[in-house]
């Protein structure tokens, strides 16, 4: 079976992305899943063994002093570096930002095509094939790359599959990278530590607050009700934009797409752009003072009604059924 | 300093947007064509800077000949000039393809810095600057939520699913920017009647060379279906 690399991010922390898992598992499927990391001399040899236990059959640890100080070049040469010495048939990556690009530079490096935003892959006959789900769901495209290898970033979050734990070989080479011609990274702040809420992509159910909650402190409601039902907490673009919410909870168009059981938009319009990236939603629940605002239209239940009165009365509701108030 | 802003024309997202079920193709008369707002957002960063310094701005698109409606924008908001990329071999072009094509545009036109949006509102990919970056072995500065450009460098705030960081690369180099930015300038009426006299330059394929055909390795749409409503 040919192999398979899988680009494994790590944070600032030296922990592995949340994506690894899924990743070798897609990897899995396709042949040999060879997991490649870049770090700092000596900093990721348990690590990379461990890499074993998601199923990497083989890990490629490049060693670099420059990881956190060049924006991505010591990834894209781990790449290039795996992709000379084990000839891969095609080369997995996080649809992240940092993976995406990694992806990018090593399809331009090395010849390989390139397929974005796969949410699903599988091997047929002698080619790879992925799915994209495009413009909110609307569409399925199914696509492959002919003439060489293929390079295919990976929806976070949309494959279930793990592949079985192996122990890893770890191969580990020393990375000689010249500076030039790369972005310098002069200071890094980590998010805060994650909260104990479910991921926005892949989780069961989501609550989403709008412009329609005002301020940061009022957005709470929405982190109130996230919890009591234990989903994952996403927001509109104007949201946002007002700072209630970090980029990263954004849903819609230009922000994740979300598919859960259960979505809740509370103070949403809901305009196009967001309807882009929650339609496809099981369950839409809408909460807006404005009967005609056209979340209203694609919702399942709607309350007309004021937030600030309404989701206090759910979350009680909620708890009392629970029993934890 | 010469800077170039790459701009695409993509469906209006304020409606519905459509895909060719035969060819997996954006259905371009699905929908109102216009320049993706994220793009004008790249153009601002440039005018930004052109506003209190010395500075010559490029639009720069490959598209098809509606495109030119969407340059005339970019003009009338304050570029200099235009690149029109137009040759309908190109149509359909995947993602290699489109960068090997800009990336010997923007050899042939010359820069110093180019910015682009971080992700089109269409195709979504999100790679192309990278993929322009490493044809031109030039530092990539992506997905920046802020923009500092310098003389000889450019630098800003780059926010991933890990955290903030501050990054800085020497010029020449390729940029990406985020929703984060500034909002783009409206084109005022100024700016509408001198972009009839701004110069737009239309190039094919064959005006670019070599670099700019289409690889041996491409990808290539199997299916494309539609979601019941
Ligand atoms: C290129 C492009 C990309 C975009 N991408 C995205 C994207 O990814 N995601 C996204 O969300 N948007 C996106 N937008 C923006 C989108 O067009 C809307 O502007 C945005 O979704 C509006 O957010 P909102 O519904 O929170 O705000 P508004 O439209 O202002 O709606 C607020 C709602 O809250 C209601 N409300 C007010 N007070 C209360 C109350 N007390 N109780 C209950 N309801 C209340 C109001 O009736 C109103 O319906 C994009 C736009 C463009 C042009
Ligand atoms: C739904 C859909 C899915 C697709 N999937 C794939 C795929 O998996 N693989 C593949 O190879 N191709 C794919 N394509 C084709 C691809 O979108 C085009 O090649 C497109 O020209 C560039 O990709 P993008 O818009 O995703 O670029 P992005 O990387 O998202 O664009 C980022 C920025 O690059 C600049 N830019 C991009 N295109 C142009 C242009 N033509 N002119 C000037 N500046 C530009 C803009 O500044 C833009 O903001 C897809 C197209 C669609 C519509």
């Amino acid at each position: 079976m040919s192999n398979v690399l899988v680009l494994i991010e790590t944070a600032p922390d030296g922990s592995v992305g949340a994506s690894a898992a899924m990743l070798l598992g897609a990897a899995s499927r396709l042949g040999t899943p060879v997991a490649v990391l870049a770090a700092a001399p000596g900093s990721a040899a348990a690590l990379a063994e461990s890499l074993g236990s998601l199923g990497a059959e083989r890990v490629y640890l490049a060693e670099t002093d420059s990881v956190s100080s060049l924006l991505l070049t010591p990834q894209v040469a781990a790449l290039a570096a795996a992709f000379t010495a084990l000839e891969p048939s095609a080369i997995l990556v996080a649809n992240s930002i940092d993976g995406r690009e990694a992806g990018a530079r090593l399809a331009v490096r090395v010849g390989a095509g390139l397929l974005v935003d796969a949410v699903d892959v599988r091997a047929e006959a002698d080619r790879i094939v992925a799915s994209h789900s495009v413009f909110g769901g609307s569409y399925t495209v199914e696509s492959t790359v002919e003439g060489g290898p293929v390079v295919i970033t990976v929806r976070q979050g949309a494959m279930d599959g793990r592949a079985e734990a192996k122990v890893a070989v770890v191969e580990s080479i020393t990375l000689d990278i010249d500076a030039t011609g790369s972005t310098v990274i002069e200071s890094m702040r980590p998010l805060p530590a994650a909260s104990d809420r479910p991921d926005l992509r892949g989780a069961a159910t989501v609550v989403s607050g709008g412009r329609g909650l005002q301020s940061k402190e009022k957005f709470v409601l929405v982190e109130q009700l996230a919890d009591a039902l234990g989903a994952a907490v996403g927001a509109s673009r104007a949201a946002v934009d007002a700072g209630y919410v970090p980029q990263t909870s954004q849903v819609g168009q230009t922000g994740v797409t979300v598919s859960p059981q259960l979505y809740i938009a509370l103070g949403i319009s809901g305009a196009i752009q967001h309807r882009a990236g929650m339609q496809t939603a099981k369950t839409i629940v809408a909460i807006n003072t404005d009967a005609d605002a056209p979340i209203f239209e694609i919702a399942d239940f709607g309350i007309v009604g004021d937030v600030f009165t309404v989701v206090p009365q759910l979350i009680d509701a909620i708890g009392k059924r629970s029993g934890t108030s | 300093m010469k800077i170039v802003v790459l701009v695409k024309q993509v469906p209006d997202t304020w409606g519905a947007r459509r895909l060719n079920l035969d060819t997996g193709w954006l259905d371009r008369g699905g929908s109102e064509a216009v320049i993706d707002e994220i793009d004008e957002r790249a153009l601002e960063a440039a005018l930004a800077y052109q506003d209190s310094n010395d500075a010559e701005v490029v639009a720069l698109t490959m598209g098809p000949d509606s495109a030119k409606d969407m340059l005339r924008k970019s003009l009338a908001m304050g570029a200099d000039s235009a690149v029109h990329i137009l040759d309908s071999r190109l149509a359909g072009a995947d993602l290699a393809w489109t960068a090997r094509v800009i990336a010997a545009a923007l050899t042939k036109l010359g820069y110093d810095l180019v910015i682009a949006g971080n992700e089109s509102t269409d195709g979504r990919g999100g790679v192309l600057p990278a993929l322009v970056a490493e044809h031109l072995g030039v530092p990539l500065a992506s997905y920046l939520d802020s923009v500092a450009i310098t003389a000889d460098s450019i630098a800003g705030e780059r926010s991933t699913e890990l955290g903030t960081m501050s990054v800085r690369a020497p010029l020449p180099a390729v940029i990406s920017v985020t929703e984060r930015t500034a909002e783009a300038r409206f084109p005022n009426f100024k700016g509408i009647l001198r972009a009839k006299k701004k110069p737009v330059t239309v190039w094919s394929l064959d005006d670019l060379g070599a670099d700019a055909a289409a690889s041996p390795v491409r990808s290539v749409v199997l299916a494309t279906s539609e979601r019941p409503a």
